[in-house]
């Protein structure tokens, strides 16, 4: 390897950990896809990169959430400010603004709940229909049912590429038998359900290292 | 589609909208405050600073020009709170701070298993790293930031953003090294 082909993939590894997280521009992103394809020692390191963006994530889900009175004390804190007059804005971004600012708090109110209703419906109609697909999809015996109680078998955590459609990920989800049991988590993970049995860590490994190689699969991480 | 709610609630903020800030609050306080608890390791601290990080937010709304995403905007004032109330901090309670962590940690039961486990091993790492380190770490794979973003939020050019998670990541490996794990990296 010559000094430009080092300088190149130490520029690439850099790029790593943002890979991971899905925060590159479109050229970066299929520069790495590449340099990994290309290069399986820098396959193994972005192996380890996921490790920890996965952990990192873990790590900070678990870290809690304020009281309720943090709340509280903003709004005392509020309250003692001094009253506010309104700033003028000349610009085109503060004229918009100044024209939704003008909206009623009822106004704004009724369209922040239906907003949150419409997420919460659209990602309730994706997961419906990716579950269902799966189950119909499968053999299934009068006496068994194939999808097991909650909480049994072995599970990943799962990121899909942006550009996997839903029809991509019910295939995919389909040809591998999997199913989806909750999700979309933060960073917009999913938590697939690989077996109906629990497995050994070594088999559950197996099966993550041979999702890495999916390119359905942005991102994946064994989970409990 | 949520940056633009965002700074349209900002805008709104800037006209002294308290419901509007009540949904900026409800949106973003949880994420706000795992970063800053992430830098000062202290929840009563964490819990403090959340409202003064809003307070500020209530009190610069009309400054802020949109030039980065309102959430960015709102991790670099709690980088800066956070700091500011680590630099308050006499030397010597933080000294008797982190070590009555090193003794807690010493008996939690996730060190113990984390003997076994890769990944648990890999969080306590993760918590071991520096104030710098944690930053980068936690602004790039949980806030999901780009390069970019993160050198706006630290305050430092983006190069010097690359070499710090490179740095980060190699500790990480140290870290992990003298846990036993050798990741056969860098």
């Amino acid at each position: 390897m010559n000094t430009v082909e080092k300088e190149t993939q130490s520029e690439i590894e850099a790029l790593l950990p943002w890979h991971a997280a899905g925060t590159l521009s479109r050229a970066d992103a299929r520069r790495v896809e590449e340099a990994l394809a290309a290069d399986p020692e820098l396959a193994r390191r972005y192996a380890l990169v996921l490790d920890e963006f996965g952990e990192t994530i873990h790590l900070n889900e678990t870290l809690g959430a304020p009281s309720a009175h943090a709340m509280e004390k903003l709004f005392a804190k509020i309250d003692a400010e001094p009253a506010r007059r309104p700033a003028v804005s000349l610009n085109l971004g503060g004229r918009i603004a100044e024209f939704f600012a003008g909206l009623s708090p009822r106004t704004l109110a009724y369209a922040g709940t239906a907003a949150a209703i419409a997420i919460l419906l659209q990602a309730g109609i994706i997961a419906t229909v990716m579950m269902k697909e799966v189950k119909t999809g499968g053999y299934e015996t009068a006496s068994a049912p194939t999808n097991p109680p909650p909480g049994e078998g072995a599970f990943t955590l799962i990121r899909f590429a942006p550009q996997a459609t839903q029809d991509d990920v019910t295939k995919f989800l389909e040809a591998n038998k999997f199913s989806v049991a909750s999700g979309p988590l933060a960073g917009g993970l999913y938590k697939v359900r690989v077996s109906a049995a629990n497995l050994p860590k070594s088999d559950l490994g197996a099966i993550v290292k041979k999702l890495q190689g999916e390119k359905i699969v942005n991102f994946v991480a064994t989970t409990e | 589609m949520q940056t633009t709610s965002d700074e349209v609630l900002i805008a709104r903020i800037a006209g002294g909208d308290r419901l509007a800030m009540q949904v900026l609050f409800a949106r973003h306080h949880v994420r706000v405050y795992r970063f800053v608890l992430r830098l000062v390791r202290n929840e009563a601290t964490a819990e403090d600073l959340i409202s003064d990080v809003f307070l500020d937010i209530w009190r610069q709304a009309g400054k802020f020009e949109g030039r980065s995403a309102v959430s960015t905007w709102m991790l670099g004032i709690a980088r800066f709170k956070a700091l500011s109330a680590l630099r308050r901090k006499p030397e010597q309670e933080l000294d008797e701070e982190t070590a009555k962590r090193i003794e807690d940690e010493a008996d939690d039961p996730e060190t113990a298993l984390a003997k076994k486990d890769k990944g648990a091993l890999l969080r306590e790492c993760l918590k071991a790293l520096s104030a710098e380190h944690r930053e980068v770490v936690d602004l790039v794979y949980y806030h999901e930031k780009s390069v970019e973003e993160v050198a706006g939020i630290v305050g430092i050019p983006e190069a010097t953003v690359k070499t710090r998670m490179f740095y980060a990541r190699k500790k990480l490996s140290e870290l992990l090294k003298e846990r036993g794990i050798d990741r056969g990296w860098p």
